[in-house]
């Protein structure tokens, strides 16, 4: 028997995912439908379908978009052979239990576990994939609070959001603080342009952030689970409340679970702005401390955990010690990165700490899309770095990226080619940021538009040399000066394409953007 | 404290976006009453807010993705020139005859279909000029 399943995230659905699906199932006939999951992680490939074969062997077929192939592909479902026009499409046959070995190498999927083979409207998917089973040996009294406290801690699962701190840790500052009402908030607002990983497992993998906030719950003391989730992903929120009542309704939810959602600010994504949006506030950040696992929401104890920390969660209580086994020096586990930009295999990748840069982008990453060079990768959104060829043989971790003048942040990473002018891609980060600063602090409000424009100058070919010492003296003091993280990293892209990309920021007080991006139209008109 | 209304603002706006395409001043008006907050802060919520418009909205809905894959595929080139194909400027996001608003959004997260953009909630990727106007131009 062979079962036809369409990955179908918002991503697939774009592709004309949808459409193929329906069209299949107008192909079958009757009152059968083919299976409906969410993002695998193969973007680029969309609308990408697997055919599982009595869960012994699998297919994996690519840009199943035209009428044709898809009337192949059920001519084969039938019982049929794979015929020339479908080989084509093949990607993937064999075994049921090597695909991942095969399909995802280099990977070790854990955040993604599910997303893509499972209905994310079924719970029993999820249950047969092993899930709540965590929280139902919780519930049964087979783990103390502290015992499960202790494999987190162990595990040294760090938050994935980009601030990297010790989720076991923050979890027990909670767990210590003594008070009838607590939070646990999940930072699903995935402000970095270029990021994607949360959306993919909110749309494909609801129940795993809910098991892990039920979890974090118990260890916590925790009252109340929120979820705050961009404005910007509207099938992330439909999966979740559905997800939510069924969770209810299987009895899965030790403390009720509420979804708030944000209005368009990327600052929410520091967790004390996010704080106040839930309070229905203007999205403004504080002074820390105090900290909000000790004074958070409502004033209450708070922990603020990014969706994949809490996806990771239930597989690392389901394989107590082995998490902490994965990964390189101080950066256990996996992280998934969303890949983009000019690659050739975009999408999303779960890979353990210590994968180089060279391994993510040309092994896994399948390299750079056409004839083109390397040339830099952004990573970490508008707070991280572009990093060049000279440093692809890093291994991927926090402190080594830190080092380097880059973040591994939330995981986004946009690779660009010769084509991609590094003093463009620092005014478009510094232009994002300008359009999300607050206003709260000055160093942040105002300094950020002078850095703004600095690089217009360079951009608009009236820059001097002197332009570029300005820059980057105020850059060092943005940084340091600001009150919470938007402005203390805003000026990252600057100083990191300044340490690399230097001879570009004097190229362009040249007259020459070697790029041949900036149209230099001021430049002539200079007095 | 969690309960107060205060403490559904955005939600209520949110609503009230949904509903009518943006956030009147009447609508202010008579929130403030019933929340028993001044105009003044929820006009500094509404304003804070990327979603929130406070002036009317086209019949239809662009939004160009300005994420940093979408730049780095050429999405400014794409909003300037539908921008300018419409007569619209930083000034101005909506035609005259209010068929149509363009805004940009921070990041739709649809990143290997890069340029994205989103008609009336449709996430269209591998945007083309041409392609994007025609569609606009079907829905008259």
């Amino acid at each position: 028997m062979r079962e036809i399943i369409v990955t179908m995230g918002t991503c697939g659905i774009s592709a004309g995912a949808k459409d193929s699906a329906d069209y299949l199932d107008k192909l079958l006939g009757g009152e059968t439908k083919v299976k409906r999951t969410a993002c695998i992680g193969l973007c680029a490939f969309e609308p990408t379908v697997l055919v599982n074969e009595d869960s012994k062997k699998l297919y994996f077929f690519i840009n199943m978009k035209d009428k044709e192939i898809l009337e192949s592909l059920n001519s084969f479902v039938a019982g049929g052979n794979l015929d020339s026009a479908l080989k084509e499409h093949l990607m993937y046959e064999g075994p049921y239990d090597k695909i991942n070995e095969v399909l995802f190498k280099g990977q070790k999927r854990i955040v993604l576990r599910n997303a893509g083979w499972i209905d994310p409207y079924k719970i029993e998917d999820y249950i047969a994939r092993g899930g709540y089973k965590v929280l139902d040996d919780i519930r049964a009294g087979k783990y103390t609070q502290d015992t499960v406290l202790e494999v987190v801690k162990a595990s040294g699962l760090r938050g994935r959001g980009g601030g990297g701190f010790p989720t076991g840790i923050k979890w027990e500052i909670l767990k210590k603080q003594d008070s009838s009402e607590k939070f646990i908030i999940c930072n699903a607002d995935e402000g970095d342009p270029g990021a994607f990983m949360d959306r993919a497992v909110l749309e494909g993998d609801p129940h795993s952030v809910l098991e892990g906030i039920q979890i974090a719950a118990y260890v916590t003391g925790a009252t109340k689970g929120i979820i705050y989730v961009r404005a910007e992903y509207p099938l992330a929120i439909k999966t979740l409340r559905v997800a939510i009542a069924m969770a209810n309704k299987h009895n899965k939810l030790l403390v009720p679970i509420e979804i708030k959602e944000g209005a368009g600010a990327f600052v929410c994504g520091e967790e004390t702005a996010l704080i106040h949006s839930v309070e229905g506030k203007r999205g403004m950040p504080r002074k820390r401390p105090p900290y909000p696992a000790v004074k958070g929401l409502y004033g209450q104890p708070t922990n603020i955990n990014n969706v994949e920390t809490l996806a990771s969660i239930p597989w690392i209580l389901a394989h107590p010690g082995e998490y902490e086994k994965i990964g390189y020096a101080k950066s256990r586990g996996t992280k998934v990165f969303a890949l983009a930009g000019k690659i050739v295999k975009g999408g999303l990748v779960e890979v353990p700490f210590g994968t180089t840069l060279r391994e993510l982008i040309f092994d896994i990453g399948g390299g750079i899309e056409g004839d083109k060079e390397f040339k830099a990768v952004q990573i970490g959104g508008p707070s991280g770095g572009c990093l060049p060829k000279s440093s692809l043989d890093l291994p991927i971790d926090y402190e080594t990226l830190k080092e380097h003048s880059a973040i591994v942040g939330s995981g986004g990473a946009i690779v660009m080619d010769e084509i991609s002018c590094m003093v463009d891609i620092a005014k478009f980060f510094m232009t994002f940021i300008t359009g999300e600063s607050c206003g709260k602090c000055t160093y942040c409000r105002v300094g950020t538009r002078r850095l703004l424009e600095l690089l217009t100058r360079f951009t608009d070919g009236i820059a001097t040399e002197q332009d570029l010492t300005m820059l980057e003296n105020l850059a060092v003091k943005v940084k340091n000066l600001s009150l919470c993280g938007l402005g203390q990293t805003a000026p990252n892209p600057i100083l990191s394409t300044i340490k690399y990309f230097r001879e570009e920021y004097l190229a362009h007080v040249r007259g020459v953007c070697v790029a041949k991006k900036c149209s230099f139209s001021k430049r002539d008109k200079r007095v | 404290m969690e309960g107060q209304l205060s403490s559904n603002l955005i939600k209520l706006l949110q609503d009230e976006q949904e509903k009518q395409g943006y956030i009147g001043t009447s609508f202010i008006k008579e929130l403030s009453k019933k929340l028993n907050i001044s105009e003044a802060e929820i006009y500094g919520v509404a304003t804070f807010y990327a979603q929130f418009r406070l002036k009317e909205q086209g019949l239809h809905l662009l939004r160009v993705c300005r994420g940093t894959a979408c730049h780095v595929a050429g999405s400014i080139s794409i909003l300037e020139q539908l921008k300018s194909h419409y007569g619209l400027d930083e000034n101005k996001d909506t035609t005259d005859d209010k068929f149509l608003t363009i805004e940009s959004v921070a990041c739709v997260g649809a990143c290997s279909l890069a340029p994205v953009v989103v008609l009336d909630g449709k996430v269209i990727g591998k945007a083309s000029v041409e392609d994007i106007i025609q569609r606009i131009e079907e829905l008259r």
